[in-house]
């Protein structure tokens, strides 16, 4: 199995480098995109009355989808960690996960966040997919939040983390 | 095919597929899913300054997820002209609070009262969408993730860190709903 998807790995990684490698590989992210992209618009979760119910606790819909694709992913994860899988890129396939700290910047930034997903009604994903599907006035608010996170690059060293 | 264009997914087909862009992202690169790093990565790209948070080689460390996103905007247009396009069928309920605010347009994805180019001159334009857009960016690089990259991969990877940002995310997603939403919005009626 692992073999099957290392299959780059055989080919001489060593000449190839890795910066190539991993641009042959770029098309694949496209084509990975385009899915979700369609997948944000078709299942409705970029839409802004979607993300207003799911506040109002009014559906269920939205928790079943971001709860199923939890699980979904959760058991992915673990398959692949027992199946020790290498990717196409040649890497051995691991999730670092995030340190903790003090926590504070996953509380205080996540609050900030929660405030701009129900206000736009669009997460960073969302956001973009409402542009191509001609919400064209999210282009604003991405612009704006290039900025939020420009701004946050620039204060970051006396935010408490 | 065309069934799956024809109507809105079921939560039990969107979620597990969107759940299998984790394992697939990492059986391709070794890439964890998550949108906002292309945040930082434009910003990288476009204009680091002297700001030591961009100080890095985004092609290298972000290109994969530029090109991602970029994928992401094609979707929506491509998914928006395939197939029929219908209004999005929120619950009764929703219409009746969201008609109290004053929103009665549930033809599109987002409210045409405030979503708009015209509408965008307005408080509640700018509020929803500037302040909205901006509070996105800076909470997201603050959290380190978004809803893809914290609710997702890392509650997937039951990791802590994911947990308390989903918990902000909630908190401050309930505030803006309940609480600033209908004051903002209240002005149409």
């Amino acid at each position: 199995m692992s073999t099957t998807l290392g299959q780059f790995q055989g080919c001489g990684a060593e000449d190839i480098g890795e910066p190539e490698m991993k641009s042959v590989l770029l098309p694949v992210y496209l084509v990975l995109g385009i899915l979700f992209g369609v997948v944000l618009t078709r299942s409705e979760v970029l839409s802004w009355f979607r993300i207003q119910e799911m506040f109002h606790f009014q559906s269920f819909r939205m928790y079943g989808i971001i709860g199923s694709a939890v699980v979904t992913a959760a058991l992915s994860l673990a398959l692949l960690k027992r199946l020790k899988l290498k990717s196409l890129s040649g890497e051995a396939i691991s999730v670092s996960p995030k340190t903790l700290g003090s926590g504070l910047r996953y509380l205080a930034g996540g609050t900030i966040f929660g405030l701009g997903w129900a206000l736009t009604g669009a997460c960073p994903g969302p956001l973009v997919a409402l542009i191509g599907a001609g919400v064209t006035v999210m282009s604003v608010g991405l612009l704006s939040a290039l900025l939020g996170t420009w701004v946050y690059g620039w204060v970051r060293p006396r935010l408490p983390h | 095919m065309a069934v799956w264009f024809n109507s809105e997914w079921p939560w039990y087909v969107a979620g597990p597929i969107i759940g299998l862009f984790v394992p697939a992202l990492l059986i391709v690169g070794n890439k964890v899913f998550g949108i906002s790093s292309s945040l930082s990565h434009l910003c990288s790209a476009v204009a680091p300054g002297k700001i030591e948070y961009f100080r890095y080689d985004w092609r290298r460390a972000g290109l994969w997820n530029l090109v991602f996103v970029a994928g992401v905007l094609a979707g929506g247009f491509l998914a928006s002209h395939i197939g029929s396009q219908h209004a999005v069928a929120v619950s009764e309920q929703t219409r009746i609070t969201l008609g109290r605010w004053g929103i009665h347009d549930f033809s599109g994805l987002a409210p045409r009262e405030v979503f708009t180019w015209h509408a965008l001159l307005t408080l509640r334009g700018v509020i929803s969408i500037v302040l909205g857009g901006f509070l996105v960016g800076f909470g997201t690089a603050y959290a380190a993730g978004c809803t893809s990259g914290h609710a997702i991969s890392g509650l997937a990877n039951l990791q802590i860190p994911s947990l308390i940002a989903v918990t902000g995310f909630f908190a401050g997603g309930l505030a803006a709903s309940w609480f600033i939403l209908p004051w903002l919005i209240g002005d149409l009626r």
